[in-house]
């Protein structure tokens, strides 16, 4: 099977612009990944479009519909928070199964404000809304507790989280927010959902993010130049566990992605050099340090009170300003994360560049559950 | 906590109705499978650990402990009277329980408290299930 390479990716300034519509969004990143790939919209063979929000209104197509309606297939896909990475992902398979050379991924939406989940009414017994706890920040501020239960994981620990990737999104230009949170700030900030505060939530933002993809031949044709190699890509759901039907888990999935993607990679979690991972919730980023690997069982709140995970640490992690600063558009935030790996990758992510990064790993997590993991490689 | 009436309430299904009819009863029923001896909640047609379909009703003893718990400042919607204390419960059976803790202020409510069910009724059919602090911990 060929491997599959990287050629253009880019993605818009994350923001609110309720002028636009999401066709418009998605289109403007898909041009933005094509002049970095130094390429046409005819080339594309086929367009795997991710959206969430219009997930029944074949946003591809009306992408197309924008920048050329070339006649090719498109794939819209919807997987909650994975959805972006999973229309990488389908383009990286149509690529891996030899059926196209060159296939263009979107990543697209415009979000509301406020908190996302709500209080269905429901038969049976709805897991969520009847008690009052069917919001995001709830669900996660659980996760959280429950780390601290086993680990004694303390509200400063996971508001450090936020102060760090708040930090590095001042020197993130297309963040939604480039304002520095010191530690009291944060943890003084609203309560939504004990721990997690305020700024300890991700941004609701429009966002549209984009990828060429290229099999190997196709790459070594055009120029490996600038190129990302695709050292493995991971979706997962569910493993079953006893909690599953109390609480999403959103541990378990995430485990089984990363040890599928060191495999598939024949890499280790030493190996990574940078990593831009799913914290919807300050809470959920401590718990993913130690679900890909990153460090030990407990030892989390060590790795974020070290610093080891801000810039110029042992391993950065959302040197972008992660979700929780650059912002959450749900159905961009796959292919988002991605373009920040590839930037550093590439040596072009300026002021925030994370030196001599060879390695570095995506992932993104939706409730229900999908993970997805990404691990890159350098090719230049 | 106080809830309106406009708060959607759970419409038992065939499925489910041996739980909201404990809950009515002031006995909280749980399933348990025949084969493999494992709890399932929420109620389902087959056991999700083994896939057996012999899922059977049985009585818990309502007594367990706070497993993790968080408090909602920022309600879903805004029939809820926050803040107030959504909680995992651990039964002494070993299976676990989303719910809400009542009687309890936010700043007691801690990792390992000891709890016991306590019905809410807010219709004729249906009583929520909630927890409370342990009186004879």
């Amino acid at each position: 099977m060929s491997d599959v390479y990287v050629l253009g990716i880019d993605m818009i300034k994350f923001g609110r612009f309720p002028e636009k519509t999401v066709p418009q969004l998605g289109a403007t990143a898909a041009l933005m990944a094509l002049d970095d790939a130094g390429l046409k919209i005819q080339q594309m063979e086929a367009v795997c479009c991710g959206n969430l929000g219009q997930a029944g209104g074949m946003v591809g197509q009306r992408v197309l519909q924008e920048i050329g309606q070339t006649g090719v297939p498109v794939v819209n896909c919807a997987n909650a928070c994975a959805t972006g990475a999973t229309a990488f992902r389908e383009a990286w398979m149509s690529i891996k199964a030899g059926v196209y050379d060159l296939v263009l991924a979107v990543g697209v939406e415009q979000m509301g404000r406020g908190l996302l989940g709500g209080a269905g009414g429901g038969s049976g017994i709805p897991k969520e809304g009847l008690l009052g706890s069917g919001t995001m920040p709830a669900v996660f501020a659980e996760a959280g507790m429950e780390h601290s239960r086993k680990y004694g994981t303390s509200f400063e620990q996971f508001a450090k989280v936020s102060v760090k990737n708040h930090h590095h999104s001042t020197m993130n230009s297309k963040a939604m927010y480039q304002i520095e949170t010191p530690l009291e700030t944060v943890m003084n900030a609203e309560m939504i959902a004990y721990p997690n505060t305020k700024l300890m939530c991700s941004v609701n933002v429009d966002g549209a993010a984009a990828a060429v993809l290229a099999s190997e031949s196709k790459a070594r044709e055009l120029g490996l130049g600038r190129a990302v190699k695709v050292k493995a890509s991971v979706l997962t759901s569910d493993p079953w566990q006893e909690r599953d039907l109390v609480m999403p888990d959103v541990n378990s999935c995430t485990r089984l992605a990363a040890k599928a993607a060191y495999e598939m990679a024949g890499l280790g979690a030493d190996d990574v050099d940078l990593v831009e991972l799913h914290d919807c919730f300050a809470t959920a980023e401590i718990l993913h340090y130690e679900n890909l690997g990153l460090c030990g069982d407990g030892e989390a709140g060590k790795l974020i009170d070290e610093g080891q995970t801000a810039l110029g640490g042992r391993v950065p992690v959302n040197v972008s300003g992660g979700l929780l600063s650059k912002g959450h558009p749900l159905g961009a935030t796959g292919i988002a994360n991605i373009y920040e790996v590839s930037t550093h990758l590439r040596g072009e992510a300026g002021e925030r560049q994370v030196e001599n990064a060879r390695i570095g790993m995506t992932h993104v997590i939706g409730l229900g559950s999908a993970c997805a993991i990404h691990l890159l490689e350098k090719v230049n | 906590m106080t809830r309106a009436k406009t708060i959607p309430l759970p419409r038992p299904t065939a499925l489910s109705r041996p739980h909201w009819d404990g809950c009515r009863e002031g006995v909280l029923r749980v399933q348990r499978c025949d084969a493999c001896g494992s709890y399932e909640f929420i109620p389902q047609a087959v056991c999700t650990k083994c896939q057996a379909d012999e899922l059977g009703w049985v009585e818990s003893s309502g007594r367990g402990s706070v497993y993790s718990h968080t408090t909602v400042h920022r309600p879903p919607r805004p029939e809820f009277d926050a803040p107030y204390v959504v909680a995992i419960v651990e039964l002494e059976e070993g299976w676990h329980m989303l719910t809400n803790l009542v009687d309890c202020a936010p700043e007691d409510v801690a990792i390992g408290l000891p709890v016991e069910v306590d019905f809410r009724a807010v219709s004729d059919e249906i009583s929520l299930p909630c927890f409370r602090p342990r009186r004879n911990a």
